[in-house]
C-alpha cells in the first residue's frame, strides 16, 4: 500500500514497512492477521482495509495521540 | 527475474529517475525462502537504471547495520535517499507490490509524496516517532 510509504516520505517522524504477510507467519500470528491490507501502528492493530487519504492520516494521528477527525484542518 | 517486455516497461518508468535512489537490500543464505529471488529481482531493477544503486548485506553479518536501520528479519530492503531510510519493504515485493517497488522508488528519488497539501500540513503535527506496518499479501 503506497499511502504509508507516501506519509513517511512526507514526515521524518513516521518509518512505513510494507511486510509481505505470508513471508512472517509469527507477525500475522501476533496481530490476529486475517484480512489484508492490515494496518499496525506503533504495534497495535490500527484498522483492516483500505482507506482514503485524509482518514488515513487521521488514524495516524490518533495514534500520535493527536485528535482529529477526516477533513479536519489542523 | 523479470522477463523482457517487464524489462522494458521498468526501465522506460525508471528514466523519470531525477537523483540516485539507494536499495539497501538484507538478505541470508540459509533460512530463507524467498531472499534469493528477492535479491535477483532487486539486481534486475538495479540494472535497469545507473540511478538505482543496490547494496546488499548479509543479515547475519551485518546485524548491527541492520539494527540500525531497525530490520531483524530477511528478506528486507530499505529505499533510501540522502534524507532518509524509512521506506521499508519486508518480503518479496511481487504483483502488485512490485508496482509499489516502483513507486517508491520514484517517489524518493523525487522527494515529492504526491499527498494533499491538507495531509502534508497535518503530518507536520507530528512530534513522535511513529511505526506504520501495512501487511498485505502477493496477488
Amino acid at each position: 500500500m503506497r499511502l504509508a510509504h507516501q506519509l513517511a516520505l512526507e514526515s521524518e517522524q513516521i518509518t512505513a514497512d510494507m511486510v509481505e504477510a505470508a513471508e512472517f507467519p509469527d507477525l500475522v500470528q501476533r496481530y490476529g492477521i486475517r484480512a489484508v491490507p492490515h494496518v499496525v501502528i506503533n504495534g497495535r492493530t490500527a484498522f483492516v482495509g483500505a482507506l482514503p487519504e485524509a482518514e488515513f492520516v487521521a488514524r495516524v494521528l490518533e495514534a500520535a495521540g493527536i485528535a482529529t477527525k477526516p477533513g479536519q484542518q489542523s | 527475474m523479470l522477463d523482457e517486455p517487464t524489462k522494458a516497461r521498468v526501465r522506460e518508468r525508471l528514466q523519470a529517475l531525477t537523483a540516485p535512489v539507494r536499495l539497501i537490500h538484507f538478505t541470508q543464505e540459509l533460512g530463507c525462502e524467498t531472499c534469493t529471488d528477492a535479491r535477483l529481482l532487486l539486481q534486475d531493477v538495479a540494472k535497469l537504471s545507473e540511478r538505482v544503486q543496490l547494496e546488499v548485506y548479509n543479515l547475519q553479518l551485518e546485524r548491527a547495520h541492520a539494527a540500525a536501520l531497525g530490520i531483524d528479519r530477511v528478506p528486507a530492503t530499505v529505499v533510501a535517499n540522502g534524507r532518509g531510510a524509512r521506506i521499508r519493504f519486508l518480503g518479496l515485493p511481487v504483483g502488485y507490490e512490485f508496482a509499489t517497488l516502483l513507486e517508491a522508488i520514484l517517489d524518493v528519488s523525487s522527494g515529492h509524496s504526491h499527498l494533499q497539501p491538507e495531509t502534508i500540513a497535518r503530518l507536520q503535527q507530528i512530534q513522535q516517532p511513529i511505526h506504520l506496518q501495512v501487511y498485505v499479501t502477493p496477488t
